[in-house]
């Protein structure tokens, strides 16, 4: 009775199983290109793929250590060796939040709308909390070399220190050019910058 | 994104608290004020109007159309939805199947019925939209129950929970980016948890609803469209297999809800 039961709970997932439909099949056939939105975005990287999973999900070592790696392997660090630009032109990008959308004017500079999901300067109380607090950056690390380096290969590609992190490839997928991301570094940076107060 | 002006109006009557935590406070103290008013419900007036109206080139009324529960049924109808219909062979939410109908019913062609489903700004609302608020009104207090008995509901589940996690994009988003933890948020705007039963239930049973910042009655297929254009994917094709699947995936998780629809957003 109960073996009869399984066999029929199996034939059914499989049925689903064969019934599902490919995601990617899917997803060509319901998206219109529109504006600066073409289908070449639905197109997934090796890292988007492998990423398109549940939040908190792991991905065996090799294969996160692969991701990690490719990531690195792009970050371009600045031409004249300049870390930081100005905070001021910096603080502008972090509240900004276009930038790239079909309804944005892709004449004007894109947004790094990083208040969206970090505190920065605490006088900006409306900030998200998917990604942590990042008041007093530079007053905490100081200036080092190392500590530019690391922060800007964490802008430019975030992978390259977390497989599956959530945060925008702002160098790497050209969002932020390299002068706005000298900004944004200079506002976590900067001893003058409010996110250092 | 679209928070700036609905802030800047709430800002107008409500002093900011000093920090919103982990609910949309002040969009909350914001809907308080309307207490039992909503401007939907004007556009759900429109909506029965437009239900029993005979329309298209054969001159009918959607008076017969199958929403689930039989020709004609609307009480309770939309908390059932989407479901797999048989004479269409597919899984359609709501307004797919309003489509299918004035096609079959109405006449018009499936272009005619999908040519314009969202109201531009400052625009009445348009045909699907009446129609959205009405229906879902009429499901008011029912508890959602999206059926999965049939083998392309659970397909349109089972894809939904996929295209959920789908990272894609300049921006490397999924839906899943913003909507897969709890106590969350984009600014000061809370982000439910769409993957479990908490914040799928209160997501899906308050839309269709009546959007402040915009003046307007969205649906369900527009705020899924919304969030994918933030998302900087390419435009979600109205009534579209993925479409439909999002929906079917949050409906489930929202299983036991009572329907509270047209709500009133932000």
């Amino acid at each position: 009775m109960h073996f009869r039961k399984m066999i029929f709970a199996a034939s059914l997932s499989i049925a689903t199983v064969v019934g599902a439909a490919d995601p990617d099949a899917v997803i060509k056939g319901s998206f219109k290109a529109k504006n600066q939105a073409g289908l070449e975005r639905l197109e997934r990287s090796p890292m988007q793929a492998a990423c398109s999973g549940a939040v908190g999900m792991t991905l065996p070592q090799p294969e996160a250590e692969k991701i990690q790696s490719a990531a690195l392997a792009t970050v371009k660090f600045p031409a004249d060796g300049q870390f930081l630009g100005n905070w001021e032109a910096g603080e502008k990008i972090a509240q900004t939040g276009t930038g790239m959308q079909y309804s944005d004017d892709p004449a004007s500079p894109n947004g790094g709308n990083c208040y969206a999901c970090h505190q920065l300067a605490p006088k900006e109380i409306a900030f998200g909390n998917l990604g942590p607090s990042l008041t007093g950056y530079g007053k905490q690390r100081g200036q080092s070399a190392e500590i530019l380096k690391y922060t800007w290969t964490r802008l430019w590609n975030p992978h390259a220190y977390n497989a599956c992190s959530h945060m925008p490839r702002f160098g790497d997928g050209g969002i932020l050019t390299e002068q706005q991301l000298k900004d944004v570094m200079a506002l976590l940076f900067d001893p003058a910058s409010p996110v250092n107060q | 994104m679209n928070w700036k002006p609905a802030l800047a109006v709430v800002a107008l009557v409500i002093s900011l608290p000093l920090l919103a935590q982990n609910d949309d406070n002040i969009f909350a103290q914001y809907r308080a004020m309307f207490g039992d008013d909503n401007p939907a419900e004007l556009v759900e007036m429109q909506g029965e109007e437009l239900w029993k109206t005979a329309r298209g080139p054969q001159h009918a009324s959607l008076a017969a159309c199958d929403l689930g529960l039989g020709a004609g049924v609307v009480a309770g109808a939309y908390a059932q939805l989407p479901r797999y219909f048989k004479d269409a062979d597919r899984v359609q939410d709501l307004e797919a199947r309003l489509a299918y109908c004035m096609v079959k019913l109405q006449g018009f062609t499936p272009e005619e019925a999908v040519a314009k489903p969202y109201s531009e700004q400052g625009q009445p609302a348009t045909d699907m939209e009446a129609l959205a608020a009405w229906i879902a009104g009429q499901s008011r207090g029912v508890p959602v129950a999206v059926p999965q008995s049939h083998p392309q509901e659970k397909a349109a589940f089972e894809l939904g929970r996929q295209l959920f996690n789908y990272r894609a994009g300049p921006y490397d988003f999924s839906c899943a980016t913003c909507h897969s933890q709890s106590d969350k948020r984009i600014r000061l705007q809370a982000l439910p948890n769409l993957t479990e039963a908490k914040g799928a239930r209160n997501a899906f049973a308050t839309w269709p609803g009546y959007r402040i910042s915009q003046g307007a009655v969205r649906t369900m297929e527009w705020r899924v469209g919304d969030c994918v254009r933030q998302q900087r994917f390419p435009q979600l094709v109205f009534t579209s297999d993925a479409a439909i699947a999002l929906i079917t995936y949050m409906g489930v998780l929202a299983a036991g809800e009572p329907m509270a629809a047209p709500g009133l957003k932000r």
